[in-house]
């Protein structure tokens, strides 16, 4: 199962391969991993998303991701009311008489054109997961020479539902 | 002309300014170290210079080689209950002490490794005698540093310290490059400096919630078992575990590395459990139905195969480390704490007597029934018939390291150990060659103990360099080498699992290890009957010095009992008939 895990760390060297070889160590597979500067100085977010065979598999990352003294917080935030965002970058094969008509097709995605050259446009989209996969299965007929993508990174919502019913799992497909 | 040791020593005092080695040097003082390893090398001559000048403020010890720094490191550690310091050079000093960097790691002993590194011009150049230290040691150490500030020299060191020693123990590791530890410092430090570790703070109280739980377990429990671990010792809960298991009469089974953390000579005690642990004990884990665990992690030689470990059993597991509490056993009852506080709450609660008399007199039966066990030959030695006789000529008193492998095992069933901090051996990593060298950190750490080595006579030939330190240092280590010419533990499982082919694991040529010692200035027996065993035994054990015995074992001897590799609890092999 997919999990999304954001763990905040102190910004110091090595902080990176020591959670990243851990991780690799205890043999759970990384699907992406986005780092980047908090609010606080000194600080870093980490958002993971890694494939897990079980739930006692999912302790046992979560607890050895807590026991290194520069991780701060741990949190599995897949259940929870979250905001999740991925940036990508498409670049597709496209010629001027193109143009209008893939612009038709990623507005609905709310994405925009950032570069263009004779034979090919790049595109660029935020968004969960499953729309930026859309996205991609709408362009690729265009060929797609190109994608980059940042990976997941995430926070809980301010407010969180009484209740929660697990539909945010979806966010991951 | 050469100034002599003297005038060396005045200059360094007088003129010369205070370097980034000389903060290393006044931390170690500060944190109140009296014996150091070390093995100087180019990027660590400003640590070692520094380290001149402060001869008279700590023992400072040179191994032979690094590996055998850290082993002595980790003996010291083990029954001083105080960080062992290890100093090495950059690039192989560093890697030479991986071993024992990985070894103290999966047995949670505490070190502090300092390791010199090229300057920091020369960092990711393939410098001479450069290696990625901070990368190579990441998986293998509780923490570690490469010092980039000169000033945070202070504060990294008192970090070291406190991560090391609190929570699970662990080596912690500090790379220094060159032009750091060189470095002079020209201002004022502040005196004090604070710890600066958000990210650590080990739980150290149990929540009550839990132990009020686990105190309801053992009043309905019927079978109820204790599996005493290192964790124990760590607490120094050993009064306090005896003192639990004599209230509500709970049997007891401990790991290899927890013997000596509740007495093995107590009528409640089973013996150690696992792959080659008694019968008693094992049975009594297979078929418990309540199992606490203090201070033991589940390690795969305890459990066997876990799908029959405890399988009708509520599991209690009172850990310092989240980490271990359901990581291989599912647990019912999580119990973060320190075993020591963990213990005091326990006692605390008053809770209805369990009722299992009948469980008693089964344990009482199987222990009776099912004892460890072996045919004495009647002229030639076995490992066993070795250990015991050690065991009464040092009236169960003396601090034992061993290697790894049968004579290990065999020193673990035949040597009773009645008291903590006692038992030196390496046990997750499983390190040949640890046992020599742990001896001489253990013979450091208690200079009025008898220290006995029992090694194995392949394990004894990977750090037997070390021996030049017995006469340097005055140190009576006692060596018993239960010498069958061969990997024992490697032969004795290509005898059982692999058709009786025994590739590279016969040792048929040897040194004369008595030629060895002396050539050491050390005093060498060789015994290979029964009788000149036991003639030896008072040239060994009252002879002031350091004595080396070859002692010949019959190779074919095997250790049993045993749960063989993917074999559970209840399929021990080689119980007594």
């Amino acid at each position: 199962m997919k999990r999304i895990i954001t763990a905040t760390v102190r910004n110091r060297s090595g902080v990176l391969n020591r959670v990243t070889g851990l991780l690799q160590r205890r043999q759970f597979n990384i699907e992406s991993i986005s780092v980047g500067r908090t609010e606080t100085e000194g600080m870093s977010k980490m958002t993971f998303v890694v494939e897990v065979e079980d739930f006692q598999k999912l302790e046992q990352v979560t607890k050895q991701l807590n026991k290194q003294i520069d991780v701060i917080k741990v949190s599995d935030i897949t259940d929870k009311a979250i905001v999740a965002r991925e940036l990508v970058l498409i670049k597709i094969v496209s010629n001027s008489q193109l143009r209008a008509e893939i612009q038709g097709i990623i507005e609905p995605f709310r994405a925009s054109i950032i570069d263009v050259s004779k034979d090919s446009l790049s595109i660029q989209v935020t968004g969960k997961p499953d729309k930026v996969e859309a996205l991609i299965e709408l362009l690729r007929p265009y060929g797609i020479k190109e994608i980059a993508r940042t990976g997941i990174t995430a926070f809980v919502r301010g407010q969180q539902p009484n209740t929660v019913d697990g539909s945010f799992s979806s966010l991951l497909g | 002309m050469e100034r002599t040791q003297k005038q060396a020593k005045e200059a360094a005092e007088t003129n010369e300014p205070k370097i980034g080695a000389d903060l290393l040097v006044e931390a170690l003082i500060n944190e109140g170290v009296d014996t150091l390893f070390g093995y100087p090398g180019g990027a660590a001559l400003p640590i070692f210079d520094a380290l001149y000048k402060a001869q008279d403020e700590f023992d400072q010890i040179l191994a032979r080689h690094e590996q055998g720094s850290i082993h002595a490191a980790e003996g010291y550690a083990r029954v001083s209950g105080k960080p062992g310091i290890v100093v090495a050079t950059s690039g192989p000093g560093a890697t030479n002490l991986v071993t024992g960097i990985a070894d103290a790691m999966i047995d949670s002993l505490p070190l502090i490794v300092i390791t010199g590194q090229v300057a920091q011009s020369l960092i990711g150049s393939d410098g001479f005698q450069e290696v990625d230290v901070m990368g190579v040691t990441t998986p293998i150490t509780k923490h570690n540093y490469q010092v980039r500030d000169v000033q945070d020299i202070p504060r990294i060191v008192k970090e070291a310290f406190h991560i090391a020693t609190t929570g699970r123990p662990g080596p912690v590791l500090i790379d220094i490059p060159r032009d750091i530890s060189g470095e002079i410092i020209d201002i004022d430090l502040p005196n004090n400096v604070e710890l600066d570790l958000p990210g650590y703070q080990p739980t150290f109280k149990p929540n009550p919630l839990q132990t009020k739980k686990l105190a309801e377990a053992i009043s309905k429990a019927r079978k109820p078992v204790l599996l005493t671990g290192a964790g124990i010792l760590f607490a120094k809960a050993s009064k306090e575990v005896q003192e639990f298991a004599e209230k509500y009469s709970l049997p007891v089974a401990s790991t290899l590395l927890g013997l000596g953390a509740f007495p093995g000579d107590h009528p409640l005690f089973m013996g150690m459990a696992g792959m080659h642990g008694t019968y008693a004990s094992n049975t009594a884990m297979y078929e418990c139905d309540l199992l606490i665990n203090i201070g033991a992690r589940f390690d795969d030689r305890l459990t066997g195969n876990l799908a029959s470990f405890a399988p009708n059993a509520t599991v209690a597991h009172v850990d310092i480390d989240p980490a271990e509490i359901g990581k291989n056993v599912p647990t019912d009852i999580p119990i973060v704490s320190d075993a020591k506080q963990a213990l005091i709450r326990l006692l605390s609660h008053d809770i209805q007597q369990p009722e299992h008399d009948k469980w008693l007199v089964r344990i009482h039966e199987n222990k009776e029934n099912y004892p460890l066990w072996f045919n004495k030959p009647q002229e030639d030695m076995i490992g066993q018939w070795v250990i015991k006789q050690v065991y009464e000529a040092t009236k169960g008193n003396a601090i034992v390291t061993t290697d790894v492998g049968q004579h290990q095992m065999w020193a673990a069933q035949f040597y009773t150990f009645t008291e903590p901090d006692k038992w030196v051996s390496s046990g997750g990593l499983g390190t040949m060659g640890f046992g020599f060298p742990a001896a001489i950190g253990a013979q450091l750490a208690k200079p009025e103990e008898t220290v006995v080595a029992i090694v194995g006579d392949g394990g004894f030939q990977m750090t037997l360099q070390e021996l030049s330190i017995l006469q340097e240092k005055g140190l009576p280590v006692k060596i018993i080498i239960v010498n069958n010419q061969a990997l024992g533990m490697v032969r004795q499982w290509q005898e059982s699992f692999y058709s009786e082919r025994y590739s590279q694991s016969i040792f048929n040529i040897q040194p004369d290890f008595v030629k060895l010692a002396e050539a050491y200035d050390i005093k060498g027996i060789k015994a290979t009957t029964q009788e000149e065993f036991t003639k030896a035994l008072p040239e060994i054990f009252d002879y002031e010095g350091p004595v080396l015995v070859d002692a010949r074992v019959l190779r074919q001897e095997n250790v049993f009992p045993m749960i063989a590799p993917g074999k559970g609890l209840n399929e021990m092999i080689g119980v007594k008939p």
